[in-house]
């Protein structure tokens, strides 16, 4: 091979890297502000003041926090399945900050536009669920073990209901494709697939609550009943692991839920220079609604949960996905 | 893991054997409400069968106070519920003025009267709060604190105390309303009904909400009685019993209020009661603020209450002739309260809170005896909880509102 093309393969697996790297710090920069975010907002819902000591209006928080999850001692508790304890929260955070690298930010910019985007998102999200069991089966603690098994049981059930609900997108758009599926949105009437689509959309924003194990359906890290769920045994380094994870997961299926709903980046009229005005915005709402709820909403007790899973959600998205088919047969 | 059990030797070998999973929930445990310690035995969350185990708490009041004089016994008493303890003052003095003998004024028993009802709107505030919090909606929690601080605000102003208040004393009570107190009482029976409307809003009618209550720990009026709940708990179930009815104390035969009563006799309907406690206790309150100005300038507390020291045997002088001439003087001991026995119940906002106490002449009760509806209620969780499954354990303890304060004493 020729001098000239090595070089250009080292630059572009250095560019690579440097993207990686830049979406990797937005996005944990995007973690450590969300839960500033979630902590001001729940406040002002509930008439009290938030974090406000820690720089100015306490904006400093979500870094006194890092550092002070960093200095603690990192415990592992005796009688736990030590290979196990150490890699379950990896598995966690690995599998759900892989997701950022497939979203479309603007229409030049992806860092991996491989043709079976939602399909590698969805698989991702699956396997996010080892973490969580792997760290209920590894603690050896019985408030995990039950944390862990809610949570293999809840995350499963709702996987199966929120694939249903893309399915009919991806029948929509005729691609897996996320850059595909957004483009395959401008070409329509609306410009976005919430409209036809309004069914899936609330199918999928409620799998999405679930699979995150969000209020109303936190139920495998239920603080009053499991005191933390699968996690109880975890401190330090390796608790703010899962929490990061928890975080990274709310955003990748807000944004997931705008590449294939609200129409990715697009917007009602361009902002120079700002390619990804529009996307962002529209992920904040997304992430605004979550925090939302979680300060409105008591909790469903596990039996009811997996009641709604199974017997409203994912009957409504296959009859969904249905309709959707007979239509584009017919069209 | 070490065995809860002992499993022997045949149980393990047989095949249709299985270890029995066994979760222990406290006394560190954010939802059992102070330190209440369950052992649960489960199948999945399904519980099979539960213990409560109490006494993580216990202070032995009741031995405490029959080492102390009556009017220092009253402090103890704060201690027993203390989120609502000018509610249990009431039951001790109660008791006390039984023995004594003493008359309470009429502007006395007006003013326990509306720090009672307090005490009962700041109870049922927290165990809103609590209960709400256990299943999961966290804003009915600030929101019920927003208020629950108000009326503590107007506690710190009657008697300097936010919670264990000592208000009310043997005889009456220990201070008069400064005309700020019931201005501000004043504007609070104003606004709480509408306070009372948020909260609603925010649970009453939310679909969780009513998965998680109704049908849930569903106790019949029969049961009820024979598990010897009192309070909201027992009138969820349709027996309308209320103390304050039943045998009227303080100023309660003066105010009209009704008694709420559910009908299933489920957690649903047991807030529902209390939610219409709050209300009622609302207008308790405004009836009797209505009624002071006839009172004004009238005393607090009996003309022979006794003093805060009693002393142990009062003294007299007994003259006898003396042999040769004149008298001589022997001192004579004599009783300072009147032996006998005594016994009050109130309709605290758990329950009823029930006094007995025995006095056999000198300062001190020679023998106290507290009746804690919160010790009664842990009695009959096992019952209601059977079937269950571990999230409707939380909803349960929350229900019948206990604290483990009053259970353990």
């Amino acid at each position: 091979m020729e001098w000239s093309s090595w070089y250009s393969i080292i630059f572009n697996f250095i560019l690579m890297v440097i993207a990686c790297l830049v979406v990797a710090g937005i996005g944990l920069l995007h973690v450590a502000y969300l839960t500033y975010a979630e902590r001001k907002i729940i406040a002002r819902m509930q008439q009290r003041l938030g974090p406000n000591r820690v720089g100015p209006r306490g904006l400093l928080q979500p870094f006194a926090d890092m550092i002070k999850l960093l200095g603690k001692e990192d415990l592992t508790p005796s009688g736990v399945d030590k290979p196990i304890f150490w890699t379950a929260p990896l598995i966690s955070l690995v599998c759900a900050g892989t997701g950022l690298a497939l979203i479309p930010l603007w229409s030049k910019f992806v860092l991996s536009n491989i043709n079976v985007g939602l399909l590698f998102i969805l698989a991702l999200s699956a396997l996010s669920s080892y973490g969580v069991i792997l760290s209920g089966w590894g603690s050896n603690s019985r408030y995990a073990f039950l944390g862990g098994l809610r949570a293999s049981a809840q995350v499963i059930s709702y996987e199966i209901a929120m694939s249903l609900s893309l399915l009919s997108v991806v029948l929509m758009a005729g691609s897996l494709n996320l850059q595909d599926i957004v483009k395959a949105q401008l070409n329509t009437p609306y410009k976005i697939y919430i409209i036809p689509q309004i069914v899936a959309f609330v199918v999928f924003i409620i799998s999405a609550i679930a699979e995150c194990n969000r209020t109303p359906f936190d139920l495998p890290e239920c603080e009053n009943e499991l005191v933390a769920g699968y996690f109880v045994e975890y401190a330090a380094m390796k608790f703010s692991i899962f929490y990061l994870a928890e975080y990274f997961g709310m955003i990748v299926m807000s944004a997931l839920a705008v590449t294939c709903f609200l129409g990715g980046w697009a917007g009602p009229f361009e902002i120079p220079y700002v390619p990804f005005f529009w996307f962002l915005v529209k992920l904040y709402l997304l992430l605004f609604f979550y925090i939302w709820v979680r300060a409105t909403l008591p909790r469903y007790r596990y039996d009811q949960l997996m009641g709604l899973g199974w017997k409203v959600l994912i009957p409504v998205a296959l009859a969904n996905l249905f309709v959707t088919a007979v239509f584009k047969l017919i069209l | 893991m070490s065995p809860l059990i002992e499993v022997t030797k045949k149980d393990v070998v047989s095949e249709t054997w299985e270890e029995p999973f066994y979760l222990n929930m406290g006394p560190q445990h954010p939802s059992t409400h102070g330190v209440l310690r369950i052992v649960l035995h489960l199948e999945g969350e399904t519980i099979v069968d539960c213990d409560p185990i109490v006494g993580y708490l216990h202070r032995g009041v009741e031995k405490l106070g029959e080492n102390l004089n009556y009017n220092q016994a009253i402090i103890l008493s704060d201690r027993l519920d203390y989120i609502a303890s000018v509610a249990n003052n009431t039951a001790f003095a109660l008791a006390f003025e039984k023995i004594f003998n003493l008359k309470v004024p009429r502007r006395a028993q007006l003013l326990r009267t509306i720090v009672c009802e307090m005490a009962r709107i700041c109870n049922h505030l927290l165990w809103l709060a609590t209960h709400a919090l256990d299943i999961g909606a966290m804003t009915v929690f600030l929101y019920c604190f927003r208020d629950r601080e108000w009326l503590l605000n107007v506690f710190e102003k009657i008697c300097g105390a936010r919670l264990t208040h000592s208000y009310v004393r043997v005889g009456g009570v220990r201070l008069d309303f400064t005309s700020e107190i019931i201005d501000e009482l004043y504007k609070f029976t104003e606004e709480f009904p509408n306070r009372i409307l948020d909260y609603e809003t925010l649970i009453d009618v939310n679909r969780i909400w009513l998965k998680r209550t109704k049908g849930i720990a569903v106790v019949s009026a029969e049961e009820a009685i024979n598990l010897g709940l009192t309070g909201p708990c027992l009138r969820g179930s349709g027996v309308p019993y209320d103390v304050r009815k039943f045998r009227p104390y303080d100023a309660y035969e003066e105010v009209s209020f009704i008694v709420p009563t559910g009908k299933n006799g489920d957690t649903y309907d047991r807030y529902r009661v209390r939610m219409e406690e709050l209300r009622q206790a609302n207008s308790i309150i405004r009836q009797c603020l209505d009624k002071l100005p006839e009172t004004e300038g009238q005393p607090v507390v009996a003309d022979n209450a006794p003093d805060l020291l009693i002393p142990e045997k009062r003294k007299s002088a007994v003259a006898l002739p003396h042999p040769k001439k004149g008298y001589f003087f022997k001192a004579k001991e004599e009783d300072v309260v009147p032996p006998g026995e005594a016994f009050a119940s109130i309709e605290s906002p758990k329950g009823e809170l029930a006094v007995y106490v025995v006095s056999d002449g000198s300062n001190k009760p020679w023998r106290l005896r507290i009746r804690t509806p919160s010790f009664v209620h842990i009695s009959a969780i096992p019952d209601l909880t059977r079937g269950h499954l571990i999230a409707d354990l939380v909803a349960i303890i929350g229900t019948l509102d206990v604290v483990l304060g009053d259970s353990d004493r």
